[in-house]
């Protein structure tokens, strides 16, 4: 076969002009469903895993409901989640049709990342030697204090490398958005390849693009642990 | 003193793999951009064995009854192609399947791997630049499938409403350009499969489906109760769905194209269409109930393989 680059300036008749400029605001979709799930995977995946930690021996109906939450949102594949978000969701409560199905699938990508995000904080916890939970208690810090000062700064190194795995994955995971209806990349690939019959320049082009995101997610949280000296 | 785990030889070691990685990727390149012999006929004949390109759900063109079987109007026309190639090589062929997606037939017929594409491929100019069609024997004309009680018959209507249509499709561009021509504002929702989309109408969460007249036709039959949907509206655009074959290679082509013409004339087409498109079918014994359009009957009547592009002049 022989390359055609030149359907990149052609007219998809849409809202964008050309098809490169079509593939940026897809990757701009990318970026927001990547970037805004991210930041829910992070509040609430530190928050369950703070609270599963909380006490340090596991127990309690606040521990237990943080399990639940981990396991009900890591038991379930992603996809499979992205649909009941869609389609069964707005069934049983309605308030959710309203919701645009960007949002939804922020929520579905940015909750099953939580889920493994608190997994990371409990291991994290787990790995630091018990005597420092002891230590902190025993110079007379609350549980709070010493979550503050001694186990989380501590944690935060630990988990650092795992978390900038789970980073990347959700850039990448961000591809499920397609399925609702969401035009980032991966719908733009299955659309302009259809469109254009140039499908392996398509997926050429979509595939640099989120081996480039995912390596600049690399980058930065690499940077900000060589700033922070953990590595 | 060159020992082996001196400096200097672990830099040509490191070149050395640099090379060779280097090299890979150059036969991986090179393999794509080799071109497939395009003799068809003495390439079955030597296999002994012939790929037909099949789809899993492509309406009642082509689809699987699952455990490997493949089926649909395409189906059995290729079928029918088959036996005469058959004829042609002096022996029998083992027909294999190999499922394609709309993402990877153009490269799989290039690539040699598939020898005929028997699904619901449309034949369009872009197309006929990598491979080559056989004589159309079904137009597809896209159509809108409303709820039967929403009171929508045209397109002008759907002004502010959900429409739904297909990820990976050409009735998503057709309906953008419909969008910025007739200034109609709508929320396009993209279903991931049909069974999506339709899904997408069926719960109200669109106000209409765009796609395939017989795609439509077929999750209506399918769907629990038919009688709450109906197809309306104008006829957005006219394709020819067509086989797709290797190009340059009219001795294969000239078969194919010459069986249809054979069973356009003969009527056999014709009660093949009514076979898939009017009676029972499997698996769940649906009818489709979707008579041959206008454009069907014409290229029955003088067989071509026009691009898409032909009938839009008209």
């Amino acid at each position: 076969m022989s390359w055609h680059w030149e359907f990149l300036f052609d007219d998809p008749g849409g809202a964008a002009p050309t098809y490169w400029q079509w593939l940026f605001s897809a990757w701009g979709w990318t970026l927001a469903v990547a970037g805004l799930a991210w930041c829910v995977a992070l509040v609430v995946g530190v928050a369950i895993g703070l609270v599963r930690t909380w006490r340090g021996d596991d127990k309690g109906w606040a521990a237990g409901l943080a399990t639940a939450w981990v396991e009900l949102f890591r038991n379930i594949p992603l996809l499979v989640q992205v649909f009941l978000w869609y389609h069964v969701l707005p069934m049983l409560l309605p308030v959710f049709r309203h919701f645009s199905p960007f949002l939804l699938a922020v929520m579905a990508i940015g909750l099953f990342t939580s889920a493994r995000i608190a997994e990371q904080v409990r291991s994290g916890m787990g790995a630091l030697a018990k005597g420092q939970r002891a230590a902190a208690t025993a110079l007379g810090l609350s549980t709070g204090q010493s979550f503050r000062y001694v186990l989380l700064p501590q944690v935060g190194r630990i988990m650092w490398p795992a978390l900038t795995s789970e980073a990347m994955s959700i850039v990448k995971n961000s591809s499920v958005a397609f399925a609702v209806s969401v035009s980032e990349l991966t719908l733009f690939a299955m659309q302009a390849q259809e469109e254009t019959s140039r499908g392996i320049e398509v997926y050429l082009l979509v595939t640099g693009l989120y081996a480039f995101t995912a390596f600049m997610v690399y980058a930065l949280m690499t940077g900000i642990a060589a700033k922070a000296k953990w590595a | 003193m060159n020992h082996w785990l001196n400096p200097p030889s672990f830099v040509g070691f490191h070149r050395q793999w640099v090379s060779v990685l280097l090299a890979a990727g150059f036969c991986a390149t090179g393999s794509v951009a080799q071109a497939q012999s395009s003799d068809t006929l003495a390439k079955v004949k030597a296999a002994g064995a012939i790929t037909m390109g099949v789809r899993d759900s492509s309406g009642a063109l082509s689809y699987t009854l699952g455990n490997g079987v493949y089926t649909g109007y395409h189906v059995e026309l290729c079928n029918a192609i088959i036996a005469n190639v058959e004829k042609a090589v002096g022996k029998k062929l083992e027909v294999k399947y190999q499922v394609v997606t709309s993402q990877n037939r153009l490269p799989l017929v290039q690539n040699g791997t598939v020898d005929i594409e028997c699904g619901s491929t449309t034949n369009n100019a872009t197309r006929q630049r990598d491979v080559a069609f056989l004589n159309t024997a079904y137009v597809e004309e896209v159509r809108t499938a409303v709820r039967a009680d929403s009171g929508i018959n045209s397109i002008a209507q759907l002004a502010g409403k959900n429409v739904a249509t297909t990820t990976g499709t050409t009735s998503v561009q057709l309906l953008r350009k419909h969008e910025r021509a007739d200034g109609i504002n709508f929320n396009e929702i993209f279903g991931k499969d049909h069974a999506d989309s339709f899904l997408l109408l069926e719960s109200g969460r669109a106000d209409a489906f765009v796609m395939d007249g017989q795609i439509l036709a077929g999750n209506i039959a399918l769907s629990k109760n038919p009688a709450n949907f109906k197809i309306t509206g104008e006829v957005l655009s006219v394709e020819p769905i067509a086989i797709m074959v290797r190009k340059d290679d009219p001795a294969f082509k000239k078969i194919g194209d010459d069986t249809i013409a054979a069973m356009a004339k003969s009527g056999e087409l014709a009660k093949l269409y009514d076979k898939w498109f009017m009676q029972a079918i499997p698996p769940k014994g649906q009818r489709l109930n979707l008579a041959a359009n206008e454009n069907t009957r014409q290229a029955w009547a003088s067989p071509n393989d026009k691009p898409a592009e032909a009938y839009q002049k008209k």
